[in-house]
């Protein structure tokens, strides 16, 4: 275990040395920004915006960025590139051809998003609307990092079970075991009933996935700091497998319940079935949005008490920004632990409307 | 639409493909192991559990049979000693009487055995005191007959006794 560890410094260490070397090549902001200089207006929604919006770089420290892939699918075929690229015609062409990358069409960062862009420079929408983005951006990256240490953690607890089997356990096991068994016993058991065993993998991996998540999330400097759980997409993603698990596995109960309400006049039948479609798709959407919404409102929370300090331009209001933030870090420390648990939660409990046994 | 509440494709795409991944890997390496390593040491615990509870009873059982052994063992010995006590009584008593009438019958025969002695040496004494008695009326009639006047008195006195 410890040799993994290391191993995995080592990695960061040396993936670490390759950015620092990337760095210099890539800093188009530099010019620009001191060449309008500190005359610019401090706008902290536009930085709190960017901030919890998905990026095709990766932001390490003061205007050090790390480019990532860019994966863009149009009519014309596949295409990738660094997202470096952008960067690199700046210095080459003339302003208004800045930033343009010369692909299948001629692609511009719009706001850190991949637009098609004529000669000049001009958005085309209606070429854009046929972008489809694939890139791995800091999000992805985030979650490829999560996933990698869920991997380490979880693998090594399982292979400690494998090598004490029948001892006490020890170590990251001995932590990793309570919260395992609070998922079955506190969530699984109660709201499945029986059968909760079949749907333990996926609740463990919700939970721990979105915990995780919201932790990196909380982590101010590279390489944390992402909004994924505060992402709409990802929440999507996460409330679309609820939706699927829960509907998939719903017994003869479950839908007689929506389609034959059996004390139901039959001509407020098809009111009925409006009703309960709505219901099927809503408490996924609700599981979907508070996610999204806790998680986003956390970091703009502790961005703006940031943006304080900049807006009242005075380091006099630093402390009380600085004490702000802590109390939301811990805050939402507890937020990220919580958030996690009801996504988990009631995730356990549609599915356990969906198998629940009816004895009447 | 505000770019916040619009889901990206390519983020929907790397999400659900990720998600896919890390679920398989850890279901099948981590999960399945772990809820079956929990589950198996649940299970010895149960067991271990009732075992103990088992043993429990047997042991409480065990020592109820014990104590009644010993109550019983404790009654026997009691009564084997009042037994041997009756016992011992007895003998005592057997060879209280039985020394008893030894005694009596030791005595008894030693008393025969004096009487009978007593007797013979009666017997003996007055054999001893007829010889004696014999032998002093012999001397004394030897030395009264030695003068022969005195013996023709004696005899003509007793003729004149005699009445014809």
């Amino acid at each position: 275990m410890k040799s993994k560890i290391f191993t995995l410094l080592r990695i960061c260490a040396v993936f670490l040395t390759l950015t620092a070397f990337s760095i210099p090549a890539f800093s188009q902001d530099e010019h620009a920004e001191h060449a309008e200089g500190a005359a610019k207006k401090f706008e902290p929604s536009e930085i709190i915006l960017e901030h919890i919006a998905d990026s095709h770089s990766l932001h390490i420290i003061g205007h050090a960025q790390l480019p990532l892939p860019v994966i863009i699918y149009t009519h014309k075929g596949l295409e990738m590139f660094s997202s470096a690229k952008f960067a690199y015609e700046a210095g080459e062409h003339e302003a208004e051809a800045a930033g343009i990358y010369k692909g299948n069409y001629n692609y511009k960062l719009i706001s850190d998003k991949v637009k098609i862009v004529n000669e000049a420079g001009e958005v085309d929408e209606a070429a854009s609307s046929k972008l489809y983005d694939f890139s791995i951006t800091r999000n992805v990256v985030s979650m490829w990092m999560s996933i990698v240490v869920l991997l380490i953690v979880f693998l090594s607890v399982s292979s400690a079970y494998k090598k004490r089997q029948g001892k006490a356990p020890k170590g990251l096991q001995s932590f990793m075991e309570p919260i395992i068994l609070f998922v079955r016993d506190d969530i699984a058991r109660p709201n499945i009933g029986y059968k909760y065993q079949r749907f333990m993998p996926l609740l463990l991996t919700v939970f721990f996935f979105i915990w995780i998540n919201n932790m990196i999330g909380l982590v101010p400097f590279f390489p944390g700091g992402s909004n994924l759980t505060g992402n709409i997409a990802v929440t999507l993603v996460l409330s679309v497998i609820t939706l699927l698990v829960v509907n998939l596995n719903g017994n003869k109960h479950y839908w007689q319940h929506v389609f034959v309400p059996g004390d139901v006049p039959v001509w407020i039948w098809p009111l009925w079935w409006v009703i309960e479609l709505v219901g099927i798709i809503s408490k996924p959407f609700a599981l979907m949005i508070r996610l999204f919404a806790n998680i986003t409102a956390g970091h703009i929370i502790v961005l703006s008490l940031i943006s304080l300090i900049f807006v009242f331009k005075s380091f006099a209001i630093a402390p009380v920004s600085v004490a702000f933030v802590v109390f939301m870090d811990v805050l939402e420390l507890l937020v990220a632990a919580l958030q996690a648990f009801i996504f988990t939660l009631l995730t356990a409990l549609f599915i356990g409307t969906a198998v629940e046994e009816h004895h009447h | 639409m505000n770019p916040l509440v619009t889901p990206e494709i390519g983020l929907v795409f790397w999400t659900t493909v990720s998600f896919a991944v890390l679920f398989f890997l850890l279901a099948k390496f981590a999960w399945k192991p772990i809820m079956g390593a929990l589950d198996d040491r649940e299970r010895f615990i149960e067991d271990a559990l009732s075992k103990a509870e088992a043993a429990k009873e047997e042991m409480s059982r065990l020592t109820n049979e014990n104590e009644a052994l010993l109550k019983q063992a404790r009654i026997e010995r009691d009564t084997i000693l009042q037994e041997a006590k009756k016992v011992k009584d007895q003998i005592i008593a057997d060879a209280k009487d039985a020394a008893h009438k030894e005694g009596a019958r030791q005595i008894e025969l030693a008393r025969i055995d004096i009487h009978n002695q007593k007797t013979i040496a009666m017997a003996d004494v007055k054999n001893q005191v007829a010889a004696l008695s014999i032998e002093i009326a012999e001397k004394v009639l030897r030395k009264q007959f030695e003068d022969q006047g005195k013996q023709d008195a004696l005899v003509a006195e007793l003729l004149k006794e005699v009445k014809l």
